[in-house]
């Protein structure tokens, strides 16, 4: 038997978590690299162009009075109802038409209909429709999701490994069993991978959900500043929304791994 | 000796775009209670067609499958059968999924424990009782699909080219290990394979099998002593045993 014994397991499994640290300097030296340019730009004079120190001191002052906070949470609120709502209803009706031709019959024709518009081509309609208010930002949010999360989730109910559903039935389960305990379970990475997407796709339609009539939030401070020519404020708005959009990727993909560590990755 | 799977003039046919394709062609075929039968020829004979209509995941065009008797409608567990793939839950350790079948049984906590503990320390996998598949290798990873097979006890065991994918060293040690087990709790085992020396090596009774359309070319008993050894595979009765069944594979004369 070609089996490794366990402590060599565990020292692998680490080894392979970490990652190594030439790759992680070589960021820092992108990182630095990045500013380095950035301030060469500034202070040759592209027109208005403000350097990184320009954009910190204002970040301070932002954060100082409290906007920033404030429009943070006004944008965060609406891009995790909207991608909550999009999710919760995403997987379900995925699964629906994954494991049923008939609701894949009816409901394909208007998932890959809504898939080829662009979220964000709803919004004169949405506005219309919806309003000025909370409901048309979060709708246009709660559509880009929920279209990038249904997608996978019925890939992955379509792509789950006929054997392992035979490999049930011949043990014995029933149809309910082998969906909940064998293609809930064996689509779940897809889902997963479906919900980052998904949050990407809401987070991406965010900036502009806000030039609907808003009173607060990242995009609607970015519009402002623009009517002021405050490129340090833009700069500002756009680092919140890469910093915040990253750190909730990292949180799906940590609970991605958590979730699906079962699976054999090469 | 009762009979205990019994296949009565199945046929089976596939619709193609011009005319239908023919998988097997009027079998026939009893094998007997705890009797271990290996089934081997071309690919394309239809010997895991057949093998699935036993299990019930597969219906024949005609004809009847009968397993005590009773024509076969749809898979169960007193029929255990373990894929090529191996097909573990990857999601579920060893431990869970050996007691899956068990679960399904209804199966009360303590028992289903005592039970799946068995038939994982039956095919030596203790171990690794809450290993995870993927950190398994190819064997160990069939062999835990045997024990989830044993542990619902089932009468009939069907074997789908269990060893096809594992490098040769590992498939006579599961061979070994297979027939250990067998002999221990004895089934009936119908055991799918390519491999002549494994077909003959396992079994009582060879199924040899043509191809288009599929049929049963020859049985060919193996009048060898249980339990087989090393002894036994390098005989030379076993070798002209060998020679008997490769010539029946390889030497097929076309369909009249």
């Amino acid at each position: 038997m070609t089996a490794i014994s366990a402590p060599q397991r565990k020292a692998a499994g680490r080894a392979e978590g970490r990652r190594p640290r030439r790759s992680i300097a070589l960021n820092l030296v992108a990182v630095v690299i990045g500013l380095a340019v950035w301030t060469l730009l500034a202070s040759v004079g592209v027109q208005g162009m403000p350097g990184p120190a320009e954009v910190a001191a204002r970040a301070g002052e932002l954060i100082a009075d409290g906007t920033l906070a404030l429009d943070a949470l006004a944008s965060l609120r609406r891009v995790l109802l909207g991608f909550l709502l999009g999710t919760l209803l995403a997987v379900p009706v995925g699964f629906l038409m994954g494991w049923y031709a008939t609701a894949r019959g009816l409901l394909e024709p208007y998932v890959q209909f809504f898939r080829t518009i662009p979220p964000l081509a709803i919004i004169p309609l949405a506005i219309v429709l919806m309003g000025i208010g909370e409901v048309p930002k979060v709708f246009v949010i709660f559509l880009a999701s929920f279209l990038s999360s249904v997608v996978a989730t019925f890939q992955g109910v379509v792509d789950v490994d006929k054997t392992l559903i035979n490999a049930a039935r011949v043990l014995g389960a029933s149809d309910r069993t082998i969906f909940l305990k064998v293609v809930v379970p064996a689509s779940t990475p897809f889902i997963l991978v479906g919900m980052r997407v998904g949050l990407g796709s809401a987070w991406g339609t965010l900036v502009a959900a806000e030039l609907i009539a808003a009173q607060e939030g990242l995009g609607f401070r970015m519009q402002q500043a623009q009517l002021y020519y405050d490129l340090s404020t833009i700069f500002v708005g756009l680092i919140a929304i890469g910093v915040l959009g990253l750190l909730m990727d990292r949180l799906l993909l940590l609970a991605e791994r958590r979730l699906t560590d079962w699976q054999e990755r090469r | 000796m009762t009979t205990k799977i019994s296949f009565r003039d199945v046929v089976k046919t596939y619709p193609m775009r011009e005319g239908t394709f023919t998988a097997l062609d009027h079998v026939s075929l009893d094998i007997a209670d705890q009797e271990f039968v290996t089934v081997v020829g071309p690919s394309g004979c239809g010997k895991s067609t057949l093998m699935s209509m036993a299990a019930g995941l597969v219906e024949p065009s005609s004809g009847e499958v009968l397993v005590d008797g009773d024509p076969v409608s749809g898979p169960g567990p007193d029929r255990g059968v373990i894929f090529q793939q191996y097909a573990l839950f990857p999601w579920l350790s060893v431990r869970k999924n050996v007691e899956f079948g068990l679960k399904l049984a209804d199966i009360p906590g303590a028992e289903r424990r005592r039970r799946a503990e068995r038939a994982i320390e039956l095919v030596g996998l203790s171990d690794f009782a809450d290993a995870l598949p993927k950190t398994l290798s190819g064997g160990m990873k069939q062999r835990c699909a045997i024990a989830r097979a044993y542990a619902v006890n089932p009468k009939v065991l069907l074997m789908d080219e269990p060893f096809g994918a594992l490098d040769a060293l590992t498939r006579v040690q599961l061979q070994d290990q297979l027939l250990h087990t067998w002999s221990q709790e004895q089934r009936t085992v119908m055991f799918i394979t390519h491999d002549v020396d494994e077909a003959v090596y396992l079994a009582r009774r060879v199924i040899v099998m043509a191809a288009r359309p599929g049929r049963v070319q020859q049985i060919i008993d193996v009048d060898l002593p249980y339990p087989r050894t090393e002894e036994i595979r390098l005989s030379p009765e076993f070798g002209r045993i060998r020679n008997e069944v490769w010539h029946s594979v390889y030497h097929q004369a076309p369909a009249a």
